[in-house]
């Protein structure tokens, strides 16, 4: 009757952070249960460091088959966990990978299933989240109504609590089949060596106002002195200015970061959306009347072309005798 | 090949979000109604089958009557036929056992939803689909190249792509890239009027279980006012960040 997380893992087999946050959430819910954490690993080196966030037990799963992730295969592997562990709460984080098995893992459970699921649940009995809708321009109170539920946290919405636990490791060899495989991964691309939005703690963002693509490597300074990912408005990837990758929005990715720095902006509101879950956003905007300005912490108008390199340079200062 | 679209009834992305009936119900008092953009790039990719490969594009919604003009405007891009599922989209096992159903009947061999509606943000129609129906399935899916009953698409992962191969039938959760923004059709007058006279299939919900509930929408909290820094006192903007908003 434990709860059971997906502690996910990076390529190289350490925990994402995701995984942490995970943990500490599923803690205090199990708190609130009266109950326990059961994680579950697929090839991570390092299990052990989940009795940092009250972890109680840890199902072990290595096998070489699973070296890429394979949506089918490791959804199967969480309904087979469940099933042994007798769980009635399964907990995932907000990854591509884990919204990915999400669906996957709710009807093989006959569970209901919750995304962008923040803060802890409103009400245990009858069992209800807050989550974002509409892109996040509104919550919801939803309402689970099945016995086994699963929820997918969104990221950076709880934080990570410390909470020391004696993890016991329990080694698992679920059963797999070919069917697991039937989505074939051939190739792999990932940038190496650069903050992915995913990922990032800080995002600095270019909009229009930036003029062409020639313009971005002031940004790029300036995230690299923050140790932020490169992010940008619509127009700017419709323009053929930045990737696809990068455009952040209602119809591109979210963001919810601790940090969010646009520069040239307008702020439409669409955009808006996509980055509201941010925690702290600062504006660079020639223009006063930007509506920006309207949802963001704090602001300069100003130039961005004067203002940015200036910035850079002050905050290497600051990084330089902090 | 037959292609399925599953297309989902929207707010459009300019609209503001007001709720009802004690915050119970999204007030769509004035709200225009669009084709969920992870979608539309899903329909006008299939569009490219239709007339690259001569593959035939049914869209299907599951929605009441006033989510024909949506369903007509995917005919007017260029579907061959629609189908309205008659039930409101009480939650998303619910559509997709609806759209289950229509798939069985239907022997698709190519379904491509959108990865999310813009509206709930469930993001787990698709997955529910090809769990339920036991179908091959690629989530976030930004290529998609079908040849004979092989499948090769490119799925986005946190901070790149994967290429992965795959056979029919298969569900795709579709999102921008699988074309290019530019590329989306606008209906032409000649595509609105053939529209009207192509067939919309009304067919009534099979019972199904409904496992979620919204029950109360909220706003979230205005704002305080934004604090403005000069630009001639960048320091006062890093001191902020560095001891008020403690992000740096």
């Amino acid at each position: 009757m434990s709860i059971l997380i997906y502690a996910e893992s990076s390529s190289e087999g350490k925990f994402k952070k995701v995984a942490f946050e995970l943990a500490s959430y599923a803690k205090k819910v199990a708190e609130s249960l009266n109950t326990t954490v059961t994680a579950i690993t697929v090839n991570n080196t390092n299990a052990a460091e989940l009795s940092k966030y009250g972890v109680d037990k840890v199902l072990k799963v290595s096998n070489d088959k699973l070296k890429n992730f394979t949506a089918k295969a490791y959804a199967d592997i969480i309904k087979q966990a469940a099933d042994k562990e007798n769980v009635k709460l399964v907990l995932l984080s907000s990854t591509t990978d884990s919204l990915y098995m999400a669906p996957l893992v709710a009807v093989g459970l006959n569970a209901s299933f919750a995304s962008n699921v923040v803060g802890l649940p409103v009400s245990m009995s009858p069992f209800q989240v807050k989550r974002t809708a509409f892109s996040n321009k509104a919550y919801v109170i939803s309402e689970l109504e099945t016995e086994v539920k699963v929820l997918s946290l969104a990221k950076n919405s709880y934080g990570l609590v410390e909470n020391a636990s004696t993890l016991t490791e329990e080694d698992f060899a679920p059963t797999l089949n070919d069917g697991d495989f039937s989505v074939k991964v051939e190739s792999v691309e990932k940038a190496s060596g650069k903050v992915t939005i995913a990922d990032a703690e800080v995002v600095v963002s270019g909009g229009r106002g930036l003029k062409g693509p020639e313009n971005w490597g002031m940004l790029e300074d300036l995230a690299s002195v923050l140790g932020a990912a490169t992010a940008c408005s619509k127009p700017v990837s419709d323009l053929g200015w930045r990737p696809h990758s990068e455009h952040v929005g209602q119809t591109g990715k979210p963001v919810a970061t601790n940090l969010y720095i646009a520069v040239g902006i307008s702020g439409a509101i669409q955009h808006i959306a996509g980055i509201s879950s941010s925690k702290v956003k600062v504006v660079i905007n020639s223009d006063p009347e930007a509506p920006f300005f309207k949802v963001a912490d704090y602001g300069i108008v100003g130039d961005a072309f004067d203002i940015v390199p200036r910035l850079t340079e002050k905050l290497r200062e600051f990084k330089a005798n902090s | 090949m037959k292609i399925l679209v599953c297309i989902s009834h929207v707010p459009d992305t300019t609209s503001k979000i007001n709720f009802t009936n004690g915050d119970a119900e999204f007030d769509t008092n004035g709200v225009q109604f669009v084709i969920n953009p992870n979608d539309e790039f899903g329909l006008t990719r299939a569009i490219w089958f239709q007339e690259q490969q001569g593959a035939n594009v049914t869209v299907v919604n599951v929605g009441g009557p006033d989510t024909e003009p949506t369903l007509r405007k995917a005919l007017a891009i260029g579907a061959n036929e629609a189908i309205r599922v008659n039930a409101a989209p009480k939650d998303g096992f619910f559509v997709a056992t609806q759209l289950a159903e229509v798939i069985k009947a239907g022997n698709y061999d190519l379904i491509i939803a959108g990865k999310e509606s813009l509206d709930y943000n469930g993001g787990m129609v698709p997955g529910m689909l090809a769990a339920i129906l036991g179908y091959n399935f690629v989530n976030s899916c930004t290529e998609l190249k079908v040849d004979g009953t092989s499948a090769t698409a490119s799925r986005e992962i946190d901070g790149g792509k994967e290429i992965v191969s795959t056979t029919l039938p298969l569900i795709i959760g579709g999102q921008k890239g699988l074309v290019e923004e530019k590329d989306l059709k606008i209906p032409n007058m000649r595509g609105i009027m053939t529209a009207r006279t192509k067939a919309l299939t009304v067919l009534e919900p099979v019972n199904a279980e409904v496992t979620t509930k919204a029950v109360k929408f909220e706003k979230p909290a205005a704002k305080s006012a934004v604090k403005l820094i000069s630009p001639d006192n960048l320091d006062e903007l890093i001191n902020l960040l560095h001891n008020e908003a403690k992000v740096i």
